[in-house]
């Protein structure tokens, strides 16, 4: 700037003196456009690469299951709109529903009769029948779900 | 005829290039073979890989239809496939005994530091191609080996979630992530790799085979590169293709079952063997270190050792300073002792 000032302040501008800043000038032109196309091309790269958001299910409740398919001591995957739920039934005959997506790294979790837990085989995690982590990697409980009963349908709903 | 073309493309002077090659014989001259192997296997990789291409079809609908119909119906589809497949796995073996002999061979001194570099990134790639190719069959191992691999991927700080939704192509493992791993797999990976090839085999030609600091002798005998060692790589080529033949007519390759996005991960799930000392690793860890997520903390101390495998030609410079050098072989002693543990302890535990 100062130097453009001293320029058009001089005596005798002769060609050669304005040459630098009308160069100077031309560059930014040239430098701005290239910056500017380029922009044109990346923007629309980067969000075309990045996926459009699927608008979510507004389900907020679903037939989980019938209850003669969840004896006392199992477990069941339900869909609940895109993700897995389980349904499982304890010994004393109470329906619980978690989200079965384990918390540690997004596998689907099972129910295993022999501990009573819900378990994870990925990478071994274990949760109670509250949903709670009580083993292994996971670092937070499963989202529970409410249950509720409607003649013979298990209606899973969110809490 | 010779002329002519000879005059348009100076073939003689690469043939003066390739004449004048040459490569040291000493006691660990054995290591030089490995970095071909593995260029050989990647060439097995690219031919099975685009004859599979044939048949493949990269939708969550069609892909696991599409391999079975591959190695049931078309003819020498199972051979092919496993080819691929244990191809595959050989050639990510023999890059690591690539990477280790030049890493304790020191062959990575001044002025080879961009041939490492070249290396490590060519590393890198070659584990991506693992992961992206191992859930085209779109089973159920694949899937949820994808579904975790992808969340790791999900916990680095800050970019986390946007690399996870590109990597996944939505928020959950779906037939857009099968679209993007196979687009990756095919067209991404191997123009990366062809360009990464060309620097780290021109960067051998340009400085020669490194000789170790430890045989560096006057008088070293050496062999001509053509046609001796050309001959004894092409041995060890055939060999190679003779135990592919073998492993695939043995242990053809499993398919598995279809991927279900409703069904819980089956017992006894396991990554690929070259991930199996991560994830052990990731099993041992506490869900809480410190107050922040085990795991996060494991997945980031394996992406900075990562990083560090960049670093190592510019912190180890030369063989001067020998508490360095012993330092560097401890670490590279640790490290290989640990990833060889970990990894028989994840295959024999359930």
């Amino acid at each position: 700037m100062s130097k453009m000032l001293q320029d058009s302040t001089a005596q005798n501008i002769g060609p050669s003196d304005l040459e630098p800043s009308r160069r100077r000038f031309l560059d930014y032109l040239l430098g701005t456009s290239v910056v500017a196309t380029l922009g044109a091309i990346v923007y629309p790269i980067i969000r075309f690469m990045s996926p459009p958001p699927v608008i979510e299910s507004t389900e907020n409740s679903v037939v989980a299951a019938k209850l003669n398919e969840v004896p006392v001591n199992s477990g069941k995957i339900f869909k609940f709109g895109s993700k897995p739920g389980i349904l499982v039934r304890t010994e004393s005959g109470e329906l619980k529903a978690f989200s079965a997506v384990c918390t540690h790294l997004d596998c689907i979790v099972q129910f295993q009769a022999e501990t009573k837990h819900i378990w994870c085989a990925c990478h071994n995690g274990h949760y109670n029948l509250n949903g709670k982590n009580i083993g292994g990697p996971p670092p937070r409980p499963l989202e529970e779900f409410k249950v509720n009963t409607r003649g013979d349908e298990i209606v899973v709903s969110k809490a | 005829m010779k002329d002519w073309l000879d005059e348009r493309l100076s073939i003689s002077a690469l043939g003066d290039i390739a004449r004048k090659k040459e490569v040291p014989l000493h006691r660990h001259s054995i290591w030089y073979y490995f970095g071909g192997m593995t260029l050989f296997l990647f060439v097995v990789q690219v031919v099975t890989g685009i004859l599979l291409l044939l048949y493949y079809r990269p939708s969550a609908e069609n892909a696991f239809e599409s391999v079975q119909f591959i190695v049931t119906e078309v003819k020498f589809g199972w051979l092919i496939r496993s080819i691929h497949s244990w191809s595959a796995n050989l050639m990510i073996a023999t890059l690591f005994i690539h990477l280790f002999s030049v890493f304790f061979l020191r062959a990575y001194y001044r002025p080879r530091e961009m041939t490492w570099v070249s290396g490590v990134v060519l590393l890198f790639i070659v584990i991506c191609f693992g992961f992206s190719g191992y859930l085209l069959p779109w089973n159920k191992l694949a899937f949820f080996a994808t579904k975790v691999g992808t969340e790791i991927a999900g916990v680095i700080p800050i970019v986390g979630h946007t690399v996870l939704r590109f990597l996944r192509g939505g928020d959950d493992v779906t037939g857009a992530t099968l679209t993007r791993f196979f687009g990756f797999h095919v067209a991404v990976l191997p123009a990366a790799a062809t360009v990464f090839l060309a620097v780290h085999v021109l960067l051998v030609q340009l400085h020669g085979m490194s000789v170790p600091p430890s045989v560096k002798a006057e008088n070293l005998r050496k062999m001509k590169f053509i046609p001796n060692f050309l001959l004894r790589d092409l041995i060890g080529w055939i060999l190679a293709i003779g135990v592919l033949a073998a492993l695939a007519a043995l242990f053809p390759w499993e398919l598995g079952e279809k991927a279900d996005p409703f069904a819980p991960a089956p017992a006894g799930i396991k990554p690929e063997w070259y991930f199996l000392f991560m994830f052990q690793t990731l099993k041992y860890l506490p869900a809480k270190i410190l107050g922040m997520d085990g795991e996060v903390l494991g997945i980031m101390a394996f992406n900075v050792v990562a990083l560090l495998l960049f670093i190592v030609p510019f912190v180890d410079r030369g063989p001067e300073n020998r508490r360095r050098t012993l330092i560097f072989n401890v670490i590279g002693a640790v490290a290989l002792l640990y990833i060889v543990v970990m990894t028989i302890v994840g295959y024999v535990t359930e």
